[in-house]
């Protein structure tokens, strides 16, 4: 066992030296690096936010708000539907998924026409080959309409996938530095944004869904703005944006709507040097503003964004050429994220922020300044430790920590996986504990030696005894760091990673490293040289 | 030069002491949980936590009483490794998800106006009721689920008995590590499940060695009394089991010492573990070996063994 061919001496060194290499563009500055020859790696260790300094954000998607929209056009097609087949209708009650109502006269041909109708109004969503995506079940007049699962699920993934890419364009607008989207599970979305610690203008930005639409006043009714009466029928009541108190009476229908909008762009008015954003429609909705800025020239048209008037200039007179733009007391920001906003689209349904984790660059700089000295001191006491114990193979095992230390390094560059602050002390806890694997040898030959082995056959049979130990202990270890892997997320995850990197390096160091060390020293071994007397 | 090979201390002589004191100490633990309860950390019972530096020391107990008129429930202020370093917590507020990301603007503007000196936000973390819900519960999945594979994996390369035995040290350990958080009432919060998890892998890693030991000394002492033989083999394995302690002690302390505030509840809660997890491998895990009637008769020819 002690005697290493070339060929294995060769491979155990190229292993390590592979590794060591991809550990040395830690040891620079990005510039230096950038300097290097090609063939030197460039990857360092991927710090994470908590190291770095960065903002962590989960966000899900309102998926209630998603099925209620849905549940109220099916309410609206239905009625729709029973009114023209002058059905009478009564108890009709809209709970949270689905319709109920009483009728009489109830027949295939009118459940056919509102499946067609619904069918008609959801193709965007439905997969293909879908026949229908209601069930309508009847007991005597009562009649019950609810989605398919298979539907609802669609609808959710539909909105989800979209609020992604709609997140994505708000942040890229931003120019944020590398962010990271992703999606988690059926309805999150995990935003990661390097060097933002303080990331409230990203959540402003993404707390609105930013429904851009042109709704004309209600002219019809005297109205005061602060104590408004009740609405007329086809109209709602809005709040100002500027001011909560401000109040107007504004059609429901919709004449124009933001996804109509190509490009939306700050500036200032050349007259009133007053920050506004001028947008530009495509050219169904160039014809859309145009036919109602025509024919309502002198009447007020509201412009609403999530729900609240932004502002409702006079019609002075058409405008075709399908361009305007909004002014609404902004200061330059607020016109500039407006922009933003209307670039990137309205978010199908609000999105929740369930998580905030912040770290502001010092500390995450005085987070690397303490693991690193920590893990120095640390280090310094267990090769002291070692010597002391073990002498002279104590020494190979401290030159084979730090070769494992570089190792862990070199992975941790070369998968480029995450360190975190945890992950520094799962790092820390390796140094303690990968000089296990060497213990559980050196003890095995100790004990051969005293059982009366010569040196050679001590060391050998305490490679060879100690083995399935090792494998198990370190198993148990690797068992945890999995599961760890698994079920956390975050700076934890990071702990485990480095766990489990630390165990392989160390189980291999132990086996080749610290081994080969002692092969070239064979000839010359001595029982004092594992700590025992020498007359041991 | 440290030698402690050859020694011959009968482990099994204080088993009684040990099991009672072990009894002891779980009782206190499972009664602390239920008096004290865990001080949970926003991780787990949501709410808001920002940490901040300011260039002046800053007299707490006034800003105390300032945040405390904000009305947004429980606030606590401490200190966090120096006096001009200050943790805030405010307790989740009523309301779902959307209403927590209020409390850090609020609390921000007040800190503006309230504090006459510089003020750097280091961190801020805002944990919602869904999350913590959720973070606490795949938490503990994590420690079953990791206690239950060690179970499967020694039952495996061993036998029940052992598997058991070693279970057994293992729910110790995690109970006691729980029970100290409960008594001190420090701060438990994500980073220390996984301490847990890694005392579990630890304190099993100490167990596995001992039972390899009394494995190999089934076979190779056939008619060796029990007791003797589980004395033999914790003896064989002391040096083993003390030097690697150390080790891990010594890195650990100094993560102590020096790592930093954030990470300080971690180290202790791995400190402790370790030193937990050394006690339980040599006065329960292999004492208990004794109760479980191990089998005598091993299959030489094991795969794993087939180097000796």
């Amino acid at each position: 066992m002690l005697y290493f061919s070339n060929l294995k001496t060769f491979s155990v060194l190229s292993v390590i030296i592979i590794t060591l290499f991809f550990a040395v563009p830690n040891f620079f500055s990005k510039e230096q690096l950038n300097s290097f020859p090609n063939f030197i790696p460039k990857q360092q260790v991927n710090l994470g936010l908590d190291l770095q300094g960065g903002s962590h954000l989960l966000l899900e998607v309102d998926t209630e708000e998603i099925i209620k929209e849905r549940v109220e056009n099916l309410n609206a097609d239905v009625r729709r539907v029973l009114k023209k087949n002058n059905l009478n209708y009564s108890n009709f009650k809209v709970s949270n998924e689905s319709l109920k109502f009483v009728v009489e006269d109830f027949n295939s041909e009118i459940q056919k026409e509102i499946s067609e109708l619904s069918m008609s109004n959801s193709q965007n969503i439905l997969a293909m080959g879908d026949q229908t995506n209601l069930i309508i079940t009847q007991e005597e007049n009562t009649i019950q309409i609810n989605f398919t699962e298979e539907f609802i699920k669609q609808s959710v993934s539909n909105a989800v996938a979209q609020s992604l890419e709609i997140v994505r364009r708000r942040i890229d607008e931003l120019g944020t530095r590398e962010p990271s989207i992703q999606r988690q599970g059926s309805s999150r979305i995990i935003i990661q944004l390097p060097g933002i610690d303080d990331p409230d203008r990203i959540k402003s930005l993404l707390g609105q869904t930013a429904k851009l639409t042109f709704q004309l006043v209600d002219t019809s009714v005297n109205f005061d703005p602060f104590n408004p009466s009740k609405a007329p029928i086809g109209s709602e009541i809005l709040v100002s944006d500027a001011d909560e108190e401000f109040k107007y009476i504004v059609k429901k229908r919709i004449m124009v709507g933001g996804e109509n909008l190509v490009d939306a762009q700050p500036g200032f008015d050349p007259q009133t040097n007053e920050p506004i954003v001028s947008f530009r429609f495509d050219r169904i909705g160039a014809t859309k503003f145009g036919r109602v800025t025509q024919q309502n020239v002198g009447k007020p048209f509201a412009i609403v964004l999530d729900n609240k008037v932004i502002s409702a200039p006079v019609i002075r007179e058409s405008i075709l050429g399908g361009s305007g733009q909004i002014s609404g007391g902004f200061d330059s920001e607020e016109a500039n994220d407006l922009a933003i906003l209307l670039r990137a689209g309205a978010l199908p349904a609000p999105l929740i922020i369930l998580e905030e984790r912040s770290v502001g660059p010092d500390l995450g700089a005085d987070s690397i300044e303490a693991g690193q000295f920590a893990a120095i001191i640390g280090f310094i006491a267990v090769i002291i430790f070692m010597i002391f114990v073990y002498r002279y193979f104590g020494l190979l095992a401290d030159i084979a920590l730090i070769i494992n230390l570089f190792m862990v390094l070199g992975v941790l560059s070369l998968f480029q996986a995450t360190l975190t602050l945890p992950g520094i002390a799962g790092i820390i806890l390796t140094i303690g504990m990968a000089v296990d694997a060497n213990v559980l040898i050196f003890e095995r030959v100790r004990e051969e030696i005293r059982n009366g082995s010569n040196m050679m056959n001590a060391v050998e049979n305490g490679y060879k005894r100690a083995l399935s130990t090792i494998l198990d202990a370190n198993i148990t270890t690797l068992i945890a760091a999995i599961i760890l892997f698994f079920m956390a997320s975050g700076p934890v995850r990071g702990f485990s990673i480095t766990l489990a990197i630390g165990i392989f390096t160390s189980v291999f160091t132990a086996f080749t490293f610290t081994r080969l060390l002692i092969s070239l020293n064979a000839k010359r071994l001595k029982p004092n040289f594992v700590g025992l007397s020498k007359n041991a | 030069m440290l030698n402690i090979s050859g020694t011959q201390i009968n482990f099994l002589k204080v088993r009684v002491i040990t099991f009672i004191l072990s009894a002891i100490l779980i009782c206190l633990s499972i009664g602390a949980f239920f008096v004290n309860g865990l001080n949970f950390g926003i991780d787990f019972k949501g709410g808001t936590l920002i940490e901040i530096e300011t260039s002046q020391e800053i007299e707490i107990s006034g800003l105390r009483d300032n945040l405390n008129t904000l009305e947004l429930g429980d606030v606590q202020v401490q200190e966090f490794g120096s006096s001009k370093n200050l943790l805030i917590r405010v307790e989740q507020q009523l309301g779902g998800d959307q209403v927590q990301q209020d409390v850090v603007q609020i609390v921000k503007d007040s800190l503006g106006s309230y504090l006459s000196t510089d003020i750097n936000f280091r961190r801020t973390e805002v944990v919602g009721p869904k999350v913590s819900g959720e973070l606490i519960q795949s938490g503990a999945i994590a420690i079953f689920v990791a206690v239950f594979a060690m179970l499967v994996y020694i039952w495996f390369r061993f036998e029940w008995q052992f598997s058991l035995g070693a279970v057994l040290a293992l729910v110790h350990d995690v109970i006691l590590t729980i029970g100290v958080f409960c008594i001190t009432q420090l701060e438990f919060n994500l980073p220390i499940i996984a301490a847990i998890l890694t005392i579990v892998g630890y304190s099993m890693n100490d167990t596995v060695v001992v039972y390899d030991r009394v494995r190999e000394n089934l076979r190779k002492y056939r008619s060796k009394e029990i007791t003797d033989l589980l004395n033999l083999s914790i003896n064989d394995t002391l040096s083993r089991t003390i030097v690697t302690s150390v080790t891990t002690l010594l890195a650990l302390l100094s993560l102590f010492i020096f790592g930093g505030e954030v990470i300080k509840g971690f180290t202790f809660a791995m400190i402790w573990g370790v030193v937990v997890g050394t006690y339980s491998s040599i006065f329960v895990a292999a004492p208990l070996l004794r109760y479980l009637d191990v089998k005598r008769e091993w299959n030489t020819t094991s795969a794993v063994d087939s180097t000796r």
